[in-house]
């Protein structure tokens, strides 16, 4: 039971993770193979913010938000305004490179050396019915879930939301009706970002901090995003809990170390036999 | 016994019906022309036929053998060649290559599938052409690519969708002709074509579509003067 | 003549001595090489030389002929480089035996993977073959079979010996090993690229539809292309195992072999015969003697200029660095 618990509880926080990509996506069919890096600069930024000035990763949350936004209009701004038009195989490359670029950047200024925040605001356990939940994870899943629940009403009822989703089904439909693709794109990207903001910040309470964490929060965004559907926000959510789940019940019933292997079946599964995903247009 | 029967074809996509009950059949070395309305469904139709779209039900004949649920490739291989509506020549190869594709299917050696590309080339008209890259070419020798290369896997029935779309008019004649020289080499043509000009001249039989449904079938003059084909085109007077 | 007759008698193939002429010297320059009393920095360097360009070549089939991007790669380098090793170490077998059995493995894998997942687009592949890439790491960190994270300990054989694949008093036997596949995997290339085969490829890779509808066979294609590319690519992991001698997950499986296959080929020119080889002769003198001079804090900084070198020519010269020559050169090999 303990097991289903953290699971659901890291769920919330891939499916977060997962929702970005699948918004940049969706709407620039531009596969963000860096997304997990930019998570890790955000766990980065909390961490740096808390060494050199003492601030709490959640007073922080603004100031890492800013700082990705910032990282989002560098990165549009120099590489993938580029590669909109370029062929798939020149997408990928692209952001592939990208992500090598940052990983290794991360490790050069900042060595492979694990770090972590001692003593954050939210610490301690929290006892309900029997099952211990860590204050962090658990504060951290809530907030994701509101951020989550923030997008999906921002996407589906704001009118920048439709305007946002009219762009990512017909581009030069939407064009036509007014709505300038160039700021969707980049809002799409900056809100793809936002979300990683917000996930990384509450996770450098209680993860450890190193430049090879995206690693791994890139390749289950990937699953959660086949499993959830390409374009589908509200898929993310379903996925991103059932890879939490799968991987802790995996790890708890089978073998923890082979806990990648777990999800990475899922996505196996999941594209053989229903490659739209659960809700996916494509 | 016709080449090719079409049987109750039907496919649906979503609350779309694409394609409803269609049925015809298509003689041995005829043109066939499908005329009807945008959104009528005719390239639907092709897809079913050739193996681009599972049909949700009916069935397709070609020369006796059922190609229900078969693959494109393999259609392709028992004789059905098409062009498509939104061209797609390999743009980054030379006119030569991509003729030279289609001939691989039925050629292993490459001097005779290069020759026997260069013949087909010729038919086109597109002799001089041939080492230029497909990006290169204009709309109306693209379209002849695309026949030249279906041509080139030897079809018994050619598919050709909107030979003359998006083409200026000087060129049009010129198609026009290739396409009646189809016929004389002995494949039978169905053809997608908005000109009823054409439809009428070069066509053995019409087949009508509208809304999904066949509306018409039968020899030119009939469907020239068919109300319900007429109706379709110009609408009805009230839904204007 | 008619136009006709003149054009079907043209020949198929340009061949042009000064190239043909050109390349002969280049490979006969290549075998004569050691007897100019080259160093030992020398020769390792051209063995990475030809490693890397082999690599790049075998991604350069499924990434550049077929199009489809393996993110992946450098697991059927790993698995060629535990097959020869794990089989000398446990049966004493020679690695030339091993060096087959890599290459069926390799094919048999590529297959297995590729049957459900070739069908895929490009985005669900290049995803797929990135989790394999890290599983296969994962699983022989793991497997205690073949010696999990600590790898294989191979013992050392006393003198040089053809039979172990071990020369210990000169690089010269490994440099000729190497510039013997690097010589038999381009040549096998350049044969499929003006092939029927490297035809009907290209179709898939530019059209896939139209390809089809031509009679192309897509599924199969793409298997047969991933499963050539790493019957390529295994050799290369198992003369590496015999070079270095130490056989280990980090080392065999390592990421950064995936990543600079992909990155060598890009740079170089994607699709194109020669595209690895100048990809390679650009970036790996350079790696090498970064190396040297930036020492301990080398492995970042050589994967921070390859993702930068990656995303320039994403951006402003996808088709590589060779097409800058003029297309009459570039497309010399093409049929006529």
């Amino acid at each position: 039971m303990q097991a289903v618990v953290t699971g659901l509880l890291m769920g919330l926080i891939y499916a977060l993770i997962a929702s970005g990509l699948s918004l940049i996506f969706g709407l620039m069919e531009i596969v963000n193979f860096a997304h997990g890096e930019h998570l890790m600069l955000a766990m980065f930024t909390s961490f740096w913010l808390w060494a050199l000035l003492g601030l709490d990763p959640i007073v922080s949350i603004p100031i890492t938000i800013l700082v990705l936004a910032l990282c989002g209009i560098v990165t549009h701004y120099f590489l993938i305004r580029y590669i909109l038009k370029a062929k798939m195989l020149v997408q990928i490359c692209a952001t592939f490179g990208l992500a090598v670029f940052i990983r290794s950047l991360a490790q050069f200024l900042w060595t492979p050396d694990f770090r972590n925040i001692s003593k954050p605001m939210l610490e301690g356990r929290i006892e309900i019915s029997g099952i211990f939940i860590g204050q962090p994870q658990f504060t951290a899943a809530i907030v994701c879930l509101f951020a989550f629940i923030g997008l999906y009403w921002f996407v589906t009822k704001t009118e920048t939301g439709l305007a946002l989703q009219a762009t990512s089904q017909d581009r030069q439909a939407a064009e036509i009706l007014g709505v300038p693709s160039n700021k969707m794109f980049a809002l799409g990207w900056g809100l793809g970002l936002g979300c990683v903001a917000i996930a990384g910040s509450m996770m450098s309470s209680y993860f450890y901090i190193f430049p090879d964490v995206g690693i791994n929060f890139s390749l289950f965004a990937f699953v959660a995003v086949a499993l959830g559907g390409f374009g589908s926000i509200l898929g993310c959510l379903y996925a991103g809990i059932i890879i939490g789940l799968v991987e802790s019940l995996g790890g708890l019933l089978i073998d923890p170390s082979f806990k990648l292997l777990y999800v990475f079946a899922i996505y196996l599964l999941v594209v053989i036999f229903k490659p739209q995903g659960i809700f996916g247009r494509y | 016994m016709s080449i090719l029967k079409v049987e109750n074809l039907s496919k649906s996509f979503g609350g779309i019906h694409a394609n409803q009950d269609i049925s015809f059949e298509v003689q041995s070395g005829e043109i066939l022309g499908v005329i009807g309305p945008n959104g009528a469904g005719k390239s639907t139709l092709f897809d079913l036929i050739t193996g681009f779209t599972k049909p949700d039900q009916g069935s397709v004949i070609f020369e006796g053998k059922n190609i229900f649920g078969f693959r494109p490739d393999k259609i392709s291989n028992l004789g059905v060649g098409r062009t498509f509506q939104k061209l797609k020549p390999f743009a980054d190869q030379t006119l030569l290559e991509n003729v030279m594709i289609g001939a691989f299917s039925k050629e292993s050696n490459q001097k005779v599938a290069r020759d026997k590309a260069l013949e087909i080339i010729e038919f086109v008209q597109l002799l001089e052409k041939r080492h230029h890259y497909a990006k290169e070419l204009s709309t109306g020798q693209r379209k002849r690519l695309e026949l030249a290369r279906a041509l080139a896997t030897d079809p018994k029935l050619l598919l050709m969708d909107e030979v003359t779309g998006g083409v200026d008019q000087k060129t049009i004649p010129g198609l026009v002709e290739l396409v009646k020289k189809l016929r004389e080499r002995g494949v039978t043509v169905i053809t997608i074509e908005h000109n009823i000009n054409i439809i009428m001249d070069i066509s053995n039989h019409v087949l009508a579509l509208d809304q999904g449904k066949k509306i018409a079938f039968g020899i030119p003059k009939e469907i020239q003067n068919n109300q319900k084909v007429i109706d379709a085109y110009l609408g009805t007077i009230d839904a204007a | 003549m008619s136009d006709l007759k003149i054009a079907q008698s043209e020949p198929l193939f340009n061949s042009n001595k000064k190239m043909t002429y050109l390349v002969l010297g280049f490979f006969a320059f290549l075998i004569l090489l050691p007897a100019l009393g080259p160093t030992k920095f020398f020769l390792h360097l051209m063995i990475m030389i030809f490693m890397h360009a082999v690599i790049s070549q075998s991604w350069n089939i499924i990434g550049g002929f077929s199009g489809q991007i393996s993110l992946g790669h450098g697991a059927f380098f790993g698995i060629g480089a535990y097959a020869t090793s794990f089989f000398y170490v446990e049966y004493g077998l020679t690695p030339w035996i091993g060096i087959l059995i890599g290459i069926i493995v390799c094919a048999i894998v590529a297959i297995l993977i590729g049957i459900p997942m070739l069908r895929l687009s490009g985005h669900y592949f290049a995803i797929a073959t990135l989790l394999i890439g890290i599983s296969f790491q994962i699983i022989f960190q793991r497997w205690d079979l073949v010696g999990a994270a600590s790898g294989l300990w191979v013992p050392l054989t006393s003198e040089d010996s053809l039979y172990a694949i071990q020369f210990h008093s000169s690089k010269v036997p490994y440099y000729y090993l190497f510039l013997i596949f690097f010589t038999i995997i381009f040549f096998i290339t350049w044969l499929i690229s003006r092939s029927k085969l490297g035809y009907r490829l290209r179709a898939v890779r530019d059209d896939a539809q139209a390809a089809q509808s031509l009679g192309i066979d897509v599924a199969k294609h793409k298997i047969i292309a991933f499963a050539i590319s790493a019957m390529m690519m295994s050799p290369m992991g198992s003369l590496f195992a015999q070079y270095i001698l130490i056989v280990d997950p980090d080392r065999m499986f390592n990421f950064e072999i995936s990543i600079i296959a992909l990155l060598i080929t890009v740079l170089g020119g994607i699709g194109y015969v020669w595209g690895p080889l100048v990809g390679t002769l650009i970036l790996i003198p350079l790696a090498e003697y970064a190396r040297i001079f930036f020492g301990g804090t080398g492995g970042a900084v050589d994967l921070m200029v390859y993702g930068i070198v990656l995303m320039f020519i994403c951006i402003f010269k996808p088709s590589g660095i060779i097409s800058f020559l003029p297309n009459h050169i570039l497309h010399r090999e093409k049929m006529r």
